[in-house]
């Protein structure tokens, strides 16, 4: 490959030499990184909620949006997830490496996925996940590239997602949740806010076009 | 319009076009329906954040800032992007960014590609040009799956084919689909997208997209949807191709937590979309192995050297303008003879495109001041609209206009000064009556260029209050 692809460094100088023309000379790094922190950041940035009503507001939000939620102790996670299995009909999950074992119910399957393809993805039943963090405000669950929650393919071809919560991991604020998310902002990200949604017809919202079509929440954790 | 690509070369004068929108009763209930709906949602969720005007005031300044940087950020990012395994491309104009996009679709040793909604890719006829060299474009998105199987033109940037009710789109699908049976319910037209993809997705092994934020600090590129369709094709395929124009960089991560609050509820009246995707690059085992980025000027750098154009620059694509305009609720999109239309597009196309269509695009708006109160990055686009009439009325030589034109701006150009204006009720009125003596008092908001607007428009009750708040209480009439 590659053989008609030339970088071509020639536009590339002729874009930057218009835009430092357009605007009076090139910028500094000193100047830029000053001028960044002069923004004005008036906006809420931090929680003003209680933890409960953040918890709360974070299940209200999620079932706004058609999840379903159950919230339940540390130690009740695999009896809820067998209890949700169950009621969807459920057998054979695909799960990402290092999930944890004792949030697996016996009596189904569970697959780890070393890297199984799409088309293979596609004949699970579902798939089941932990999480980094959710934020209470938006009804928004986030998924990075590590162990329990594994690659985006894995989340994004079955029908169905089952997500574990745990109730540290979540935050009220969109900003809150972008401090938390700063150290590992490189790894591959995926918000979702609720099942897979359009409203292209009409303005009618349809749950589920492409991505998982239902999703259940398991929000986990004492207060 | 159907069929006609939407280029502001070709395509005929607003007004001429208004004339012809006016006239299609489906498609302007259509689009009522749907502005209206989301106008609501919008302003639902725009209400419950108390820190909505400060939210709006940094994404002004982040805005601001990059331009005013954007030589620095964008080789912030091509430097981030390229140590994470992605590669970086220029493009100065549209030619050049199609000829690199083929030219990566070949080399990817496919000749289809799935694609996500991409404004960006519809400003530069990218499926036309690929189509020419012998490659498939699926749209993935429904609203450009449903206007491409109807051979149609978007009329909305976050929306669009909002112009179709679903039995319209129902016909296209039992068409193009081959699906003789298919009902009508949204639901059954939604699962014949799905399944008609699904092979598409688990089976091309390209995929084209745009960006709506490039990351300088972290090489990173986000995506905002809602069906999953842009994270299908961001994750499944070998390859992928995004392009951007230059005006899509931020400059920190932190700064998406000021964009990811305003975009959404600005555009759907979403807390936040259904999905975002943010991706660094490649990353072995996870999604693409190959990924390219293609940055393109395509005229941006003119409005950047215009000093009152250039926050034009500062859009992000939100479309709360569009279904906050009157005269955009009245004609649709495909009247702009532009992919971006809208206040936006009245703005956007002329500076995009060479001021073609500048003699009626800026025009095109009731100067109402609605899209500047909904901008979600506070982009004034009454006065970037004058100052564009201005450059028009310039080149004409018309002095006592272009006089009226200034005043206009230093109104436009405060809130306040605007609003009192606005209920004296007498601003700049009589220089703005145009010779021609088409439109009288508060109609002269509406220059008798568009004519196929005002003839058709009731506006009897207007000059007892401001064209602003008749339409505030039109709308809550509900009439
Ligand atoms: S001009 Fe403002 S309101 Fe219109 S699309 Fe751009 S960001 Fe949204």
């Amino acid at each position: 490959m590659a053989t008609e692809i030339v970088t071509n460094s020639a536009a590339r100088a002729e874009v930057l030499r218009r835009i430092c023309a357009a605007k009076g000379g090139a910028s500094d790094e000193a100047g830029v990184r000053a001028a960044w922190a002069g923004v004005e950041r008036g906006y809420r940035r931090k929680a003003s909620l209680e933890r409960q009503a953040v918890i709360e507001l974070l299940e209200d939000r999620l079932r706004d949006y058609d999840a379903h939620v159950v919230r339940v102790g540390r130690g009740g996670i695999a009896v809820a997830v067998g209890e949700m299995l169950a009621k969807r009909g459920k057998r054979r999950m695909v799960v990402p490496v290092g999930i944890e074992a004792e949030l697996l119910p016996a009596g189904f399957e569970f697959v780890v996925d070393e890297g199984l393809s799409a088309s293979e993805l596609d004949g699970f039943d579902g798939v089941m996940t932990g999480s980094t963090v959710a934020i209470a405000e938006t009804g928004t669950v986030v998924l990075q590239n590590v162990a329990g929650q594994g690659k985006r393919a894995a989340t994004l071809v079955p029908d169905y997602h089952l997500c574990v919560v745990r109730v540290e991991d979540v935050v009220e604020t969109v900003p809150e949740a972008m401090d938390r998310l700063a150290s590992t902002a490189e790894l591959p990200t995926t918000f979702f806010s609720g099942p897979s949604a359009t409203a292209d017809i009409e303005m009618t919202r349809i749950k589920g076009v492409h991505g998982p079509r239902f999703l259940d929440v398991v929000l986990t954790g004492e207060l | 319009m159907s069929g006609a690509v939407l280029d502001p070369t070709t395509s005929p004068a607003f007004p001429m076009a208004a004339k012809a929108a006016m006239g299609d009763t489906q498609l302007r209930k259509n689009v009522r329906h749907a502005t209206e709906v989301i106008q609501a949602k919008r302003a639902r969720v725009v209400d419950e954040m108390p820190d909505w005007q400060q939210l709006r005031e940094a994404g002004k300044q982040i805005r601001q800032h990059t331009m005013e940087n954007l030589d620095f950020y964008l080789e912030e990012f091509e430097r981030n992007c390229t140590r994470s395994g992605g590669v970086v491309h220029w493009a100065r104009d549209a030619a050049e960014a199609r000829q690199i996009v083929t030219a990566l679709v070949k080399a990817s040793g496919s000749d289809e590609v799935i694609k996500i909604k991409s404004m960006t890719t519809e400003e530069i006829h990218l499926n036309d040009a690929l189509e020419a060299a012998g490659i498939r474009a699926y749209e993935t998105d429904l609203a450009e799956l449903i206007i491409q199987l109807g051979r149609d033109q978007p009329s909305h940037i976050v929306v669009p084919a909002l112009h179709k009710n679903r039995q319209q789109i129902r016909e296209i699908f039992q068409r193009e689909m081959n699906l003789p049976e298919l009902g009508e319910k949204p639901e059954d037209l939604a699962d014949a997208a799905r399944r008609f993809l699904r092979e598409k997705f688990l089976r091309v092994k390209t995929g084209v997209s745009g960006a709506n934020f490039l990351i300088a600090e972290t090489g990173g590129v986000c995506i905002v949807e809602s069906e999953g369709n842009g994270r299908m094709c961001l994750t499944l395929p070998e390859t992928l191709i995004t392009i951007a124009g230059i005006d899509k960089v931020l400059p920190r991560y932190q700064d998406l937590e000021v964009v990811l609050q305003l975009l959404p509820r600005s555009a759907t009246g979403e807390r936040m979309n259904p999905y975002n995707s943010i991706w660094t690059g490649v990353r072995a085992g996870d999604g693409p192995q190959t990924f390219h980025v293609v940055l393109m000027d395509n005229a941006r750098t003119e409005i950047l050297a215009d000093e009152e154009g250039r926050q034009t620059l500062n859009c992000i694509r939100c479309g709360a303008c569009q279904n906050a305009c009157p005269v955009y609720r009245q004609t649709g999109g495909h009247a702009y003879g532009s992919v971006y239309a809208g206040p936006i597009g009245a703005i956007l196309t002329p500076q995009l495109q060479e001021m073609h269509h500048a003699q009626s695009l800026p025009y095109a708006s009731s100067l109402c001041g609605a899209c500047y109160e909904v901008c979600p990055v506070k982009i004034n686009i009454p006065e970037v609209l004058i100052h564009l009439r201005n450059k028009v009325v310039k080149q004409n030589g018309l002095n006592a206009e272009s006089l009226a034109m200034k005043t206009m701006g230093m109104i436009f150009r405060s809130e306040a000064r605007f609003r009192a204006a606005q209920r004296l009720g007498r601003m700049a009125e009589a220089p703005l009556v145009r010779k021609d003596g088409q439109g009288e008092g508060w109609i002269g908001w509406l220059p008798g260029i568009l004519g196929g607007w005002t003839q058709v428009r009731d506006l009897q009750a207007m000059p007892k209050e401001t064209f602003r708040e008749w339409w505030e209480s039109r709308g809550k009439n509900g009439n």
